[in-house]
């Protein structure tokens, strides 16, 4: 065990630094960072010497061991755009992105698991139509259009939720869903597939053998053991849900990471851009470590190799 | 000891599989009798319907595919046919039980022993927490595991297949039921474990007087535990007898073929004895007796006409024409 | 026995719904025929220029609705441009991302998955560490990086894109190889010298095509989805050409008066990508039973 953790954790630090030297030498690329901090009115000298200064004359390689090193110590440089710590900036909008992913969460979980037992609980019935046409949708539509077109129904045309900003729970409502339907989908069918594969078990013909009442054997044989992927795909969509906030944010102008990522972009504020990725990256492979090492503590049987 | 009146009656029955290959007479007409006290032994090939046979007597035949469609069981004399789920899941664990195959696979992973135990107990006996206890550790103290407590309190995987088989006994017998059944349940174990096993069940029957269906393709097993032989073939029964007059007097082709093809100890074989061909496809049965295609002494009405049940001797009844 | 089984009502609709489910395929299969026609002949059936501008004719409503014109049947958006015209045109623009990077990216996943499945060893290691770290990236913001720093173009959401998308066909690939390595078939091979860029391309790679053919279906709705999305962002294939994610882009700000220049590219998005996802989902179970999960 100790050594599985081990061997993991050291995969996981080869990916981030792999990772962390990618997203530097991509934002490098964007375009020269000093033309856009110095005042229009600089003479070349003066950008020299920003340049100087700000430690972009030195090959790539030292400005990238600068660059890492900061981030080891949680400094991930200054923000060109809003001329402070991108750390600070980061942390000002977090709270919205954790808020949005954590209702779509909620809302994904809830739908999803729900839909996907009762529809392997009867297959074919009712439930299990409306789950697969509901999962074939979330899979099938784009983030930005399902947006634009609750905006549509529910703010212009019926006028109950704001198309925009936050501040009260209605405004929660849409984006939430929107991010939420996606992930439901995933849900949705995993919880399916899982709880068929238990219900096939043999474990399952006992529980009925034994004559519980057909309650306990869905809600405690089956249900239990179909957790367990269900669980971890709920760990790894948490972690996904950062790739569509992006949209879902620009769409209703929700005040988070994502958005705060475009705008970034939009405005060549390279520092910044970096730092987003990077602690993005870094939460993704934290997760994804995570729910490996939970998944072969919560299941013994797992084989390690 | 094995008294007169029947637990176990099954008249007649019928289990169809309804395919997209067309319908599956898995079990086509069974009959058989089963008395208090009696260790009964269900023999064939793989695929021939034995196991549909055990699990339409407890109703738990697989659907949507596979219904019941014609017979009768009667279980000390109620028909469990006409029972509805939730008299049958009643019934169902308390009065009669079932070992299955794979002790690997038929204990919950995420539930430990006791709790698996004791919930049988629980939906079918109003017993005190207490009491429950108590009787699981008797339970198992009555199928030789050791230090009970411990046990009891750990997950399957931290047995091995002959305790978790044990165990699965223990599940059964958790509510005295009246007829248990045992679907292969050594056929996954090792040959040393399955004997420890079949020994340890055979003196538990004996005692509690328990009335047993077997389930078995070997006919070791029958030998050392059953006190009668149904010999199933294409979901029929065609021959039933005490153990010993079958094993000294086999009136059925079939039944012979099996035997002879059991390795013998004082013999020394070079080649064992096969039986020809294949068992017969269960969808598309030929018309008179399904075993004529294999038969060696295959006779012209054999191909036209199912034979009836006969009585060669007192007790010993085949479904052969060579015995008309 | 046929007989016995049309007298059971529920034995006759299970027959039915299965020769429906067996029928569903071939919804999916007509609306991707009709895109690719539209993606590959869509200059002849437009009704007006894709990027013609009409400027005496902006935001014309759908012909149904009031003020609408039979001239523009989906309406117009900001510039006058016909929207059908317009969803047509996108069609080739998908079309084109769509397949080319579905090659790419397989092809790129078939060798990875070949080369460290069936070598093993260091190879294996070095090239598996690859592919979780293009795993492991917020795929959507390292696509907007990418797509922000080489600049929008047609080519350079292509390059985006397979450099982001290989590394899901290595990964299930690579499982595949690792199994079908140890078959019999295989080890015949080998024990036949066959070398082993021929035991990889002969013997393993045929073995590998079902399962490349349902991830590269699957794939496509997900390839159309992050283009459109990109393009949505302005980070995607640049105006005016028509693509879809850019259309609904445009009408984003047109929400609160015209509807229809964001609802119709959005619903063409959604029907071919449902198609895609029903006929990955059909090819999936035809040709590899096991292959289940989500």
């Amino acid at each position: 065990m100790a050594n599985y953790i081990l061997k993991r954790l050291w995969q996981a630090l080869i990916c981030l630094i792999g990772i962390s030297v990618i997203i530097f030498f991509l934002s490098h690329l964007s375009g020269d960072p000093v033309l856009l901090m110095a005042s229009p009115e600089a003479t070349q000298e003066d950008i020299e010497e920003l340049r100087r200064t700000l430690g972009l004359d030195k090959p790539l390689y030292v400005q990238y061991w600068v660059f890492i090193s900061g981030v080891v110590q949680g400094d991930f440089g200054q923000s060109i755009k809003w001329s402070k710590p991108c750390i600070d900036v980061w942390l000002s909008r977090f709270p919205n992105t954790l808020l949005l992913g954590s209702a779509a969460m909620a809302f994904s979980l809830i739908v999803g698991i729900l839909t996907g037992v009762l529809s392997a609980v009867k297959v074919g019935g009712w439930f299990d139509k409306f789950g697969k046409i509901f999962a074939l949708m979330g899979q099938s539509l784009p983030v930005f259009w399902v947006g634009l077109m609750l905006i549509l129904i529910f703010s212009v045309n019926l006028g109950w939720l704001p198309t925009s900003g936050h501040g009260s729970w209605k405004h929660l409502i849409m984006p939430a869903f929107t991010l939420g339907w996606y992930f439901t989908a995933a849900t949705t069918r995993l919880s399916r597939s899982a709880m068929l594969d238990v219900l096939d078990s043999e474990y399952i013909k006992m529980a009925r053998v034994k004559g519980l009442p057909e309650y306990l054997v869905i809600m405690k044989h089956a249900f239990r053991n179909a957790l367990i992927p269900i669980i971890t795909l709920a760990a790894l969509n948490l972690i996904m849900l950062l790739n569509g906030t992006v949209i879902t944010e620009v769409v209703f102008n929700w005040e988070g990471i994502g958005r705060l990522v475009v705008d970034a972009i939009f405005a060549r504020d390279y520092p910044l851009v970096q730092c987003c990725v990077l602690i993005a990256s870094m939460l993704f492979i934290a997760t994804n470590l995570f729910v490996d090492i939970l998944y072969a503590y919560i299941d013994p049987r797992i084989h390690y190799h | 000891m094995i008294s007169n009146d029947n637990v176990l009656e099954v008249q007649d029955l019928k289990t169809h599989f309804y395919t997209s290959r067309g319908v599956v007479k898995a079990v086509d007409g069974v009959s058989f009798a089963l008395k208090r006290g009696e260790a009964l032994g269900l023999v064939g090939e793989s695929g021939c319907g034995k196991s549909i046979t055990c699990f339409s007597l407890i109703r738990l035949v697989p659907r949507p595919a596979g219904r019941i469609v014609g017979g009768k069981v009667l279980l000390e004399g109620e028909d469990l046919l006409t029972k509805n789920e939730k008299e049958m899941t009643k019934i169902r664990g308390k009065r009669i039980t079932m070992i299955l195959q794979d002790p690997m696979m038929s204990l919950n992973p995420v539930f430990t022993i006791g709790e698996q135990i004791t919930e049988t107990i629980r939906v079918h006996q109003k017993l005190g927490k207490m009491e429950i206890w108590e009787k699981v550790k008797e339970m198992l103290r009555l199928v030789r595991i050791p230090s009970p407590e411990v046990r009891m309190r750990e997950y399957p995987h931290q047995m091995s297949g002959g305790m978790r088989q044990r165990i699965s006994g223990a599940i059964a017998l958790s509510c005295q039921p009246s007829v248990l059944i045992a679907d292969e349940a050594t056929t996954a174990l090792d040959v040393t474990i399955q004997a420890q096993f079949l020994s340890l069940f055979k003196e538990i029957q004996e005692q509690a007087n328990l009335s047993m269906i077997v389930v078995t393709h070997d006919f070791g097993i029958v030998a050392r535990a059953c006190d009668r032989v149904a010999v199933m073939y294409a979901g029929k029964i065609v021959e039933n007898a005490e153990t010993r007059e079958l094993f000294n007097n086999p009136a059925h082709p079939y039944t012979i073929a099996l035997l002879n093809s059991l390795p013998k100890m004082e013999m020394k074989v070079d080649t064992l004895y096969s039986i020809e061909g294949q068992p017969p496809e269960l969808h598309a049965l030929p018309p008179g007796c399904s075993f004529a295609p294999r038969c060696s002494h295959v006779m012209e009405i054999c191909q036209r006409e199912y034979p009836p049940q006969k009585e060669v001797a007192p007790g010993h009844f085949a479904r052969c024409w060579l015995k008309g | 026995m046929e007989h016995i089984l049309t007298a059971l009502p529920w034995a006759r609709r299970l027959t039915q719904v299965r020769q429906i489910l067996r029928h569903v395929p071939v919804v999916s299969v007509l609306i991707l025929l009709v895109f690719i026609v539209f993606g590959i002949f869509g200059n002849y059936f437009m009704p007006h220029e894709a990027t013609k501008a009409h400027f005496g004719d902006v935001l014309t409503p759908p012909m149904w609705q009031e003020g609408g014109s039979a001239e523009y049947i989906l309406g117009t958006d900001h510039l006058g441009r016909d929207i059908l015209s317009r969803i047509i045109g996108g069609a080739t623009i998908s079309l084109e991302v769509g397949f080319i990077v579905i090659f790419f990216a397989g092809a790129l996943g078939v060798v990875v998955a070949l080369l460290s499945g069936y070598l093993g060893g260091r190879i294996d290691a070095v090239l598996m560490r690859i592919t979780d770290m293009f795993l492991s990236m917020p795929f959507l913001m390292i696509a907007i990086v990418l797509a922000a720093v080489l600049g929008a173009s047609t080519k350079n959401i292509i390059i985006v894109l397979v450099t982001l998308g290989w590394a899901g066909y290595a990964r299930v690939l690579r499982g595949e190889v690792l199994r079908i390595k140890e078959r019999d078939f295989v080890l015949l091979a080998r024990v036949a010298r066959c070398s082993k860029t021929r035991i990889m391309l002969r013997h393993i790679f045929p073995n590998i095509v079902n399962t490349l053919v349902v991830l590269g279906t699957l794939q496509l709705g997900q390839v159309i989805i992050a283009e459109s999305s990109l393009s949505f962002l302005g980070l995607g294939v640049p105006p005016p050409a028509p693509a879809w994610g850019s259309m609904v882009g445009d009408g984003r700000d047109l929400i609160f008066s015209a509807w229809w220049v964001s609802f119709f590219p959005g619903m063409a998005i959604l029907f071919v990508v449902m198609s895609t996802n029903l006929l990955g989902d059909w090819l999936r179970i035809r040709l590899d039973p096991k292959f289940r999960q989500l």
